[in-house]
């Protein structure tokens, strides 16, 4: 188990190094999860959507100023920023009442 | 139902208000209700074929295979709309005179029927994908006459404001007619061109240059009516890039540019002839 965490910090780590800083959210029962991120200001980020419900989600951020439809049982890779500090708020479209959540620049 | 109703209205209205603009801006030209009319349905028939590829489409070239569908699709929109206002700076006189004399058809209208055909089923193609594939999940746990008869609502209701404004555009005095529908093809073309700059964005593909040149979500909100009005109409994005900027303000200037010269060129042909 302790191999294992090793392994995912080194695996994160090294995505984020390769990479730009990596995020990511997950869509369950039609709501984010968490429904509430915090990324650095003033760089740009990878934001990973992974979709866990069967039926398709709409991404959508007016503005972060993207939207992106994730397919049931599927991930999506959105890039975002680099941005200024303050609340970015987001909604899964095709479940607006329940999927709600926001991006908290820093 | 009505949630339903909503979602669909807001993806119809797009591709209702672009066919709309089109039928006025090819008024006076031969065939054109078959014309849009195929193209229409081309775009249903894509668009649920596209819906079936999604996973496909969305997981295809490492995870960014939407983006550059889409921006794909909305670049060759613009290209028809540019090639048919191009085509109107030579024929756009013609075409108002006959409209005022009430006269028969433009007969050689064939080409740009077909560009703007081309944009038409790509608009319809786009928006009606996102449609089938949220009609598809919400049916999976709602009962069916509830989404069919949400789809229907919001199907007639898109419509229902892409027919008020053809109409509203056919009460346009014909001595202003295709100035107007042709500043309108412009402002939809630079729309689209600065949502596919916001795809490849989106993508990494290309550079925001600026991340956000301002936001005026607090004072109109795109998913208000006037503002998803405005976004189809005129592009109105509340937060835009440096790139989608640029883009939009280079398609505008780029066909202002080309669609002048051109009817200069074809409107004086001796003095062109000779330089």
């Amino acid at each position: 188990m302790r191999t294992f965490l090793a392994l995912c910090c080194f695996a994160v780590a090294g995505a984020a190094f390769a990479d730009d800083p990596t995020f990511e959210i997950a869509i369950r029962d039609h709501r984010f999860v968490p429904n509430e991120i915090a990324v650095p200001a003033g760089q740009k980020v990878k934001l990973i959507v992974k979709n866990e419900d069967a039926t398709p989600e709409e991404f959508e951020s007016k503005r972060l100023n993207r939207e992106k439809v994730i397919p049931g049982r599927s991930q999506a890779t959105i890039y975002i920023g680099p941005l200024k500090p303050g609340e970015y708020p987001f909604v899964g479209e095709f479940n607006e009442s329940t999927a709600t959540g926001k991006i908290v620049v820093k | 139902m009505f949630a339903t109703a909503v979602i669909v209205f807001r993806e119809t209205l797009e591709a209702a208000l672009i066919v709309s603009i089109v039928l006025a801006a090819t008024r006076g030209v031969a065939g054109r209700r078959v014309w849009i009319g195929g193209a229409v349905v081309a775009g249903v028939a894509g668009a649920m074929v596209i819906a079936g590829l999604t996973g496909v489409i969305a997981g295809a070239l490492q995870g960014i295979g939407q983006e550059l569908f889409n921006a794909a699709i909305l670049i060759s929109a613009v290209v028809m709309l540019a090639w048919h206002h191009l085509w109107m700076a030579v024929h756009g006189r013609e075409l108002a005179t006959r409209l005022r004399r009430l006269s028969d058809s433009v007969r050689e209208g064939g080409a740009t029927l077909a560009a703007l055909s081309v944009a038409v089923t790509l608009a319809v193609l786009r928006e009606g994908a996102e449609t089938v594939l949220f009609i598809q999940g919400v049916a999976t746990s709602e009962p069916l006459h509830n989404v069919l008869s949400g789809l229907a609502l919001g199907v007639t209701g898109g419509a229902a404001l892409g027919a008020l404004l053809y109409l509203g555009l056919v009460h346009v005095p014909v001595r202003h007619f295709f100035r107007v529908t042709g500043w309108m093809i412009v402002a939809l073309a630079a729309g689209l061109a600065a949502q596919a700059a916001r795809f490849l964005e989106q993508a990494n593909v290309l550079p925001p240059i600026v991340p956000q040149l301002w936001d005026t979500s607090p004072i109109l909100s795109e998913g208000s009516l006037p503002g998803q009005l405005l976004h189809v109409l005129v592009g109105y994005t509340p937060a835009p890039s440096g790139l989608q900027f640029m883009c939009y303000v280079a398609t505008i200037a780029t066909l202002i540019i080309a669609s002048r010269w051109r009817s200069t060129m074809t409107g004086r042909p001796r003095q062109a002839q000779a330089t």
